[in-house]
């Protein structure tokens, strides 16, 4: 669709921690920043444009933050643009960085995904402040309820998806958890937060960013990835007959992303995914919603071992959400990660002659995705 | 670049406060009023940007109850900034470019009449240097009227309610909707650095970029629609634009004010009351970033 290819040149992210505090917000945009200039063999007087986004701006008390980090993201005299998507807002910025670069109106764009959490209170943020509100995981906790009563998957999926995370996030130098010896029998002993979800089934709360530098074929460096596919879906949250655990704008999202990437068979030509999984039960259900398995069949790859880091469709093998989950960049790590997975960059959790990698995002009630297909060859 | 022109607008009724409905209530009627003009319906648009703040809301994820004003079902390509209206207008802009896609909404939303407006762009400063100062947007407007040497003024324009909807199409598809479609001549925006200290408060270096990039100098300008809240913003806009004369603001409905200014802009070549128009839009303090977008007829 786009008349310039677009190309991803540089990543860089933060280490995710609990705390940041040794960093100021624009410190820690700038050590993700930073780190993708650097990848790209660029500096700050060559990027064009910038495009940033995070979660909703109560989470740190800061109203449209753009406007102070402006001066250390080196844009004076420069665009910057924000946005706002909620949890897929990672993946969205990501999108809209692309557009920037296959629309040609830039060359060089620099797009980072943020949160600082410990700088706020995000479940006081998620509530609007007016109530103790029941966190992200209190609404999602019934969609899995159902998918698990729908599916008859057995009650240690999920636990099982929370141990390869954690296991594949020891691999990962910039994850958050490092969760040594997990076993699913120490998943299941850890108290429920939400049932079917238990503490060590949930996302931690985390500081971090995560950057990207996107070209167009002119500025592209030997070894980038290319972009194949962008695709973004927005549905209305509440309705009779909205099915919330295997959303159509998940499904359409998915569709339209492999169209552009010509794959007709996600399962067999798709070399490792990064899906969002705040929560483990999320795996199984993005499997099938995203058309990597049938329907009440997710489950059954999980428990085969086929998502492990050795199995034949890896998935999170970077650790996922559930080991790192600094909210607006956790979409942009898992897009940023198939990046480094088809450039070879990816390190000890590399997937061997990885070639094309799906990015994927979701937020909201479940109601808005963002997707990329990544190759190491040009479109 | 691909031929994208702004093909209807419609703003809520100028000067509103105090306004009981919801942003969605208020989103409802000018989506449906700038599709009724041209004769299309929500089916007909490929992609659709919106723009709101939570900050004005007071609660977070305002664009997921805007939503609703979409009737996004069948699930939509959409995106959200949280940025004035404008810069949605900007990344509809940026997506018709790529051909797949022909026709695209862009609409914003605030009530500005629930919030202490001083208090809430307040929070937009640097959180650790300026912010705990607790520096309102006066302030900002007296500082920099004098660094032109003007009269600092007394009072902000009134902060209102509004919402604003313009609906974009591309090439043959433009023609079709509209006799006069207002043609994108060119379209940027830039920021400057945030710190008061560390610019020329007397001077838009970003709205001269922008303008520059945007072409506002290469014919002459029939009418221009400024987001200037004081005389003394009009007259560093200007100085920035190579522009004569412009339009301020006399109301400033945040959030939608630079997408009413742009559209207003887009609707005078519309209605053929101009054959170029220049409209803007801006944010932050003291002029800190800007949009400026050209039409011709």
């Amino acid at each position: 669709m786009s008349s310039e290819r677009v190309a991803v040149v540089g990543c860089g992210q933060t280490h995710h921690r609990k705390v940041r505090d040794d960093l100021s917000m624009a410190g820690l945009l700038r050590e993700a920043a930073e780190r993708a200039l650097a990848d790209a063999q660029m500096d700050w007087k060559d990027v064009d444009a910038v495009v940033i986004g995070k979660a909703p701006d109560p989470f740190e008390g800061i109203m449209m933050p753009e406007i102070y980090l402006a001066d250390a993201l080196g844009c004076a005299g420069k665009p910057i643009m924000r946005v706002h998507t909620a949890g897929s807002v990672g993946g969205s910025t990501a999108v809209v960085a692309t557009h920037l670069v296959s629309s040609g109106v830039r060359e060089r764009v620099l797009t980072i995904g943020f949160e600082k959490q410990s700088e706020g209170d995000t479940t006081w943020g998620l509530g609007g402040g007016r109530s103790g509100s029941v966190g992200a995981g209190g609404y999602f906790a019934p969609h899995m309820r159902a998918y698990i009563d729908r599916s008859g998957a057995p009650d240690y999926i999920g636990p099982a998806v929370a141990v390869k995370d954690r296991r594949n996030a020891l691999k990962n130098p910039y994850a958050h958890l490092k969760l040594e010896n997990l076993t699913i029998e120490t998943v299941m002993e850890s108290p429920y937060v939400w049932e079917p979800v238990r503490r060590l089934e949930s996302c931690p709360t985390s500081d971090g960013a995560a950057a990207m530098v996107l070209t167009n074929e002119k500025g592209a460096t030997e070894g980038a990835a290319w972009v194949h596919g962008t695709a973004i879906r927005s549905e209305l949250g509440q309705f009779p007959g909205r099915d919330p655990v295997n959303p159509r704008g998940g499904r359409d999202c998915a569709a339209d992303v492999y169209s552009q990437a010509g794959i007709t068979d996600p399962f067999n030509e798709v070399d490792v995914a990064e899906i969002y999984v705040p929560f483990s039960w999320y795996e199984p259900m993005w499997l099938e919603n995203l058309g990597f398995a049938a329907e009440g069949d997710g489950w059954k790859l999980v428990e085969k071992g086929v998502t492990d880091i050795t199995g034949e469709l890896p998935i999170n093998v970077s650790g996922g959400v559930l080991s790192s989950n600094p909210i607006g960049a956790s979409g942009m790590l898992r897009f940023l990660e198939v990046a480094l997975q088809v450039r070879g960059l990816a390190g000890e959790h590399q997937i061997d002659g990885a070639r094309t990698g799906v990015g994927h995002a979701y937020g909201g009630a479940s109601q808005f995705f963002a997707m990329w297909v990544v190759r190491n060859e040009k479109p | 670049m691909r031929d994208v022109a702004v093909v209807s607008f419609a703003p809520s009724e100028p000067g509103l406060t105090g306004v009981e409905e919801t942003e969605t209530q208020l989103l409802f009627p000018v989506i449906n009023e700038a599709l009724a003009k041209i004769g299309i319906t929500r089916k007909d648009i490929g992609f659709t940007c919106s723009a709101s703040c939570d900050y004005l809301a007071g609660a977070p994820f305002a664009f997921v109850q805007t939503l609703e004003a979409t009737g996004a079902w069948p699930p939509i390509s959409e995106s959200h900034v949280e940025m004035d209206g404008a810069w949605a207008l900007y990344e509809a802009w940026v997506r018709l470019q790529h051909g797949d896609v022909d026709v695209a909404l862009a609409f914003s939303s605030g009530i500005c009449s629930r919030a202490d407006i001083r208090e809430v762009l307040s929070i937009q400063l640097d959180p650790y240097y300026l912010a705990p100062l607790w520096l309102d947007p006066l302030s900002f407007g007296r500082l920099q009227a004098e660094a032109v040497g003007q009269e600092p003024p007394t009072q902000a324009p009134a902060y209102t309610d509004a919402a604003a909807a313009v609906v974009l199409a591309a090439g043959d598809r433009a023609r079709e909707l509209v006799d006069r479609p207002a043609w994108i001549a060119g379209i940027d925006h830039r920021t400057d650095a945030h710190y008061p200290g560390v610019r020329d408060l007397s001077k838009s270096e970003s709205a001269r970029i922008a303008g520059q990039q945007a072409g506002v100098d290469k014919a002459p300008v029939d009418v221009a629609y400024l987001s200037a809240q004081y005389p003394h913003e009009g007259l560093i806009l200007m100085d920035a634009l190579g522009l004569t004369h412009g339009y301020g603001l006399a109301t400033n409905p945040l959030m939608v004010s630079g997408l009413i200014q742009v559209g207003t802009a887009a609707d005078a070549v519309i209605k053929g009351d101009a054959n170029r128009s220049v409209g803007h839009a801006s944010a932050g303090p003291c002029l800190q970033q800007n949009l400026v977008a050209v039409f011709e007829a």
